[in-house]
């Protein structure tokens, strides 16, 4: 058992400090201090330069366009992204059906795809739920048919994130209705723009537009377009949720959030000084700080068996348990710091077009959109109560 | 980054769990327990013949240099196999406060002694005001000639009767509550002076309230710099949570595995208890407890021995705070998973829930790691 950093990888953290600082846009920054959402050219700009750093994808192997980089190298990484106020990841593309395409895909797509993926340039989304087929994915409707060399999608996908703003989507869709639900189900990469799509958005209770439900009509996708076999796409989709369970567990997310909660309970006032110095509020920060060394420490584990080469089973379904359970907590005891501050609620301030000033303190605004949506993290991705179901069937035989 | 046993601490490993499963059946230990000393001078005897004793304790002192990860690995196993003889109390914290302070004096007269198992120390420094904290000593030590006179009381101080010498938290100096001013004495068990009443502790110890009333000590008594107990007492005691902490971890896998195993045995209502998805989610709760448990557990060993203060003291504290946790509530819940045969005396669940229970209250509960924490 061994913590410490080698002296290259001590090097290693420095050189990856010392580029974020010269590299990151200030106006990024700003916004992702603010708390504002960051807009899709913004997220482009930024994933550009790491791309011309050649650190796009930390975790895909070299030969992909990813760096290579062991366990260490990575941690280190996503330590120093945290450090600074660096836009969240978005995963659709790097973290989920990338590693799919250069898992199952064939030669030709890993071509196409997987260099819109490193630069930025295509954004993606995803369309699995429909809206009869929630946490019970596999019942999912949405058809395609066989017409020459291509399919042809009918049906609706619901909660999909970004689809509004995304040139891609992968999809689940129904290609046979023999056999059990799951093996009727093939994986495909539609181009947004195809005739027939048309998302419209869902106002979640953030007030912000980040959901869509999407209606396919006669869509034609070339089955050039599927991943692997035709009916074999709830392997694939399994396979996805587990590289997306793994990076679900957001510690470096989390940790921004520390520090930005500190910052805002030192602003506070409270009897005289900051509500940072309240000896109950500081417990209830250091309750959650704790947790989330833990689930650092388990994430490291996690990472380390991989790198050794011992694929992890479905116990990686506890970082997305404990990783969602630490993010919320953390947007709650942000809004509570506010106290009668984290009640105006006025989205706008958080766009370019406000121009007066804040109500109340500059940081309130952002806070209270933040905890709302955070209430989505423990239902995507697989309900935290399906990936409790998971571990007990799965790790403890239940 | 690698948290990986070693071939040599998979060896011990291997070696402490036959140890477990030869000694530590359950009837044994509860015929250990109700014995005269509470714990078997055979078993102390095997350690030492092991290397156990010695394991933790410098080479040049007839040690073998362990370091904190191997004596976490063995104490995994004991708690594991609730193992009764005072390993905590005489290796961790007497020998480490041998290593942190001892003079080449008292290194090379008690430390090979030590971990030949000839030689049993006990640590007291719990007072009736102090609570968990360490650093308020009103028990006093006041110069007189060469040594000093001890005098004051001692509370709850764990394998004091089997001790042959205690080491002692003492005022020389300031109000009762300053850091500064304490000093350590290691005192003869059977010195004049000194009285002892001997009692069971809930979760199958010893321990003792000790009294002493004008012991004379030598100079050579004190260990580490006189005043300087402060520091010493935080290093040492760190190093005490951070085995003790692998120590339930070792206590909540036995916990967990066992309730795993009864709900999917006993049926109830025509089927297993493990069918029902409330007890399904219950159990998926009590393993990531102990998970996470595990991860504080390595992270902690495998920082004990940093140089940044308070990086360590932060590292001591999270864990303490995790444990505190997650063993009430893996306790609590394999008591209630069993039902009715997990409040019987009969079975081990209770057993290990009554360790758990006071390993959070060891060197401070969660509350008071909590804001320890806050305030680093």
């Amino acid at each position: 058992m061994d913590l410490a950093f080698s002296n290259e990888d001590l090097a290693f953290r420095e050189e990856v400090r010392a580029f974020v600082a010269d590299n990151l846009p200030e106006d990024i920054a700003e916004s992702v201090r603010r708390g504002r959402a960051v807009a899709k050219p913004d997220i482009q700009r930024w994933q550009r330069i790491l791309f011309d750093r050649g650190w796009a994808a930390p975790a895909w192997p070299v030969e992909y366009g990813g760096t290579g980089w062991d366990a260490t190298r990575r941690y280190i990484f996503d330590e120093v992204m945290a450090e600074f106020d660096t836009p969240e990841t978005v995963p659709f593309g790097l973290l989920m059906v990338g590693p799919l395409i250069y898992t199952f895909g064939t030669k030709a797509q890993k071509e196409r795809f997987l260099p819109g993926i490193l630069t930025g340039e295509d954004a993606w989304c995803q369309g699995y739920s429909e809206p009869g087929s929630g946490s019970d994915l596999a019942s999912l409707q949405t058809k395609a048919v066989r017409d020459g060399d291509h399919y042809i999608v009918n049906g609706t996908k619901t909660w999909n994130s970004s689809a509004h703003v995304a040139d891609w989507v992968f999809c689940l869709v129904r290609t046979s209705n023999e056999g059990k639900q799951q093996e009727g189900i093939s994986f495909l990469l539609i181009d947004m723009t195809t005739p027939g799509i048309d998302p419209k958005p869902i106002i979640s209770i953030d007030g912000a537009h980040h959901l869509n439900m999407t209606y396919y009509t006669d869509v034609r996708v070339p089955v050039e377009n599927r991943i692997g076999e035709e009916n074999k796409g709830w392997t694939y989709a399994k396979f996805l949720l587990g590289h997306e369970r793994n990076s679900i567990a957001e510690v470096g997310l989390s940790k921004q959030r520390v520090r930005r909660l500190k910052e805002i309970a030192g602003a506070e006032q409270f009897g005289g000084g900051s509500l940072r110095d309240d000896a109950s509020f500081a417990g209830k920060i250091a309750d959650v700080e704790i947790s989330l060394t833990a689930l650092e420490y388990l994430s490291l584990r996690f990472l380390a068996e991989e790198a050794a080469g011992r694929p992890i089973g479905a116990e990686v379904s506890m970082l997305k348990i404990k990783g969602t359970e630490i993010r919320q907590q953390l947007t709650e005891l942000t809004i509570e710091t506010l106290g009668y501050y984290a009640i105006p609620f006025e989205p706008e301030q958080l766009t370019d077009r406000w121009n007066e000033p804040p109500i109340g303190p500059d940081h309130a605004a952002a806070q209270m959109p933040q905890y709302l949506f955070s209430r989505a993290a423990t239902i995507y991705g697989g309900s935290n109560e399906i990936q409790r179901n998971i571990i007990a069937k799965m790790v403890l035989g239940l | 980054m690698d948290f990986s046993l070693s071939e040599e601490q998979q060896m011990l490993k291997d070696s402490v769990q036959r140890f477990v499963r030869d000694e530590y059946q359950l009837e044994t230990r509860r015929k250990l327990v109700a014995s005269d000393t509470g714990y078997s001078e055979k078993n102390w005897a095997k350690m030492a013949d092991l290397g156990w004793l010695a394991l933790s304790l410098p080479e040049d002192f007839g040690g073998i240099g362990g370091g904190p990860v191997d004596t976490m690995v063995l104490m995994e196993e004991f708690g594991r196999g609730l193992v009764v003889e005072p390993y905590m109390t005489s290796i961790v914290i007497g020998g480490g406060f041998l290593m942190a302070g001892g003079s080449t004096a008292q290194k090379t007269e008690l430390l090979p002694k030590l971990g030949a198992g000839e030689l049993k120390l006990a640590f007291a420094y719990a007072e009736r005001q102090s609570r968990f904290d360490l650093t308020d000593v009103e028990f006093k030590a006041e110069a007189s000639g060469d040594g000093y006179i001890l005098s004051g009381h001692k509370g709850v101080v764990f394998h004091a009767a089997s001790a042959d010498k205690i080491i002692v938290s003492a005022r020389t100096s300031g109000g009762s509550r300053d850091r500064s001013g304490i000093t350590l004495f290691l005192v003869d068990n059977n010195c004049a002076g000194l009285s002892r009443r001997d009692y069971p502790t809930v979760d199958g110890l010893r321990a003792s309230e000790l009294e002493m009333d004008g012991v004379t000590v030598g100079a050579d008594a004190v260990l580490g710099q006189v005043g300087g107990g402060a520091a010493l007492m935080d290093e040492v005691v760190g190093q005490a949570i951070a085995a003790i902490c692998a120590e339930a971890v070792g206590c909540m896998d036995v916990l967990q595995e066992t309730t795993n195993e009864y709900l999917k045995t006993r049926v109830q209502f025509g089927v297993p208890l493990s069918k029902f998805q409330v007890l399904q989610h219950r159990m998926v709760d009590m393993f990531m407890e102990c998970e996470q448990a595990r991860s504080m557990c390595y992270m902690v060993n495998l920082k004990i021995a940093e140089e940044d203060k308070v990086e360590r003291e932060k590292a001591v504290s999270a864990a303490k705070v995790q444990i505190g946790n997650s063993g009430r509530y893996v306790g609590q819940q394999s008591v209630q998973l069993h039902g009715g045969m997990g409040m019987t005396d009969e079975l081990h669940v209770g057993h290990y829930f009554k360790r758990l229970t006071m390993i959070d209250t060891m060197f401070g509960n969660k509350d008071h790691h909590l804001k320890r924490y806050a305030d680093l």
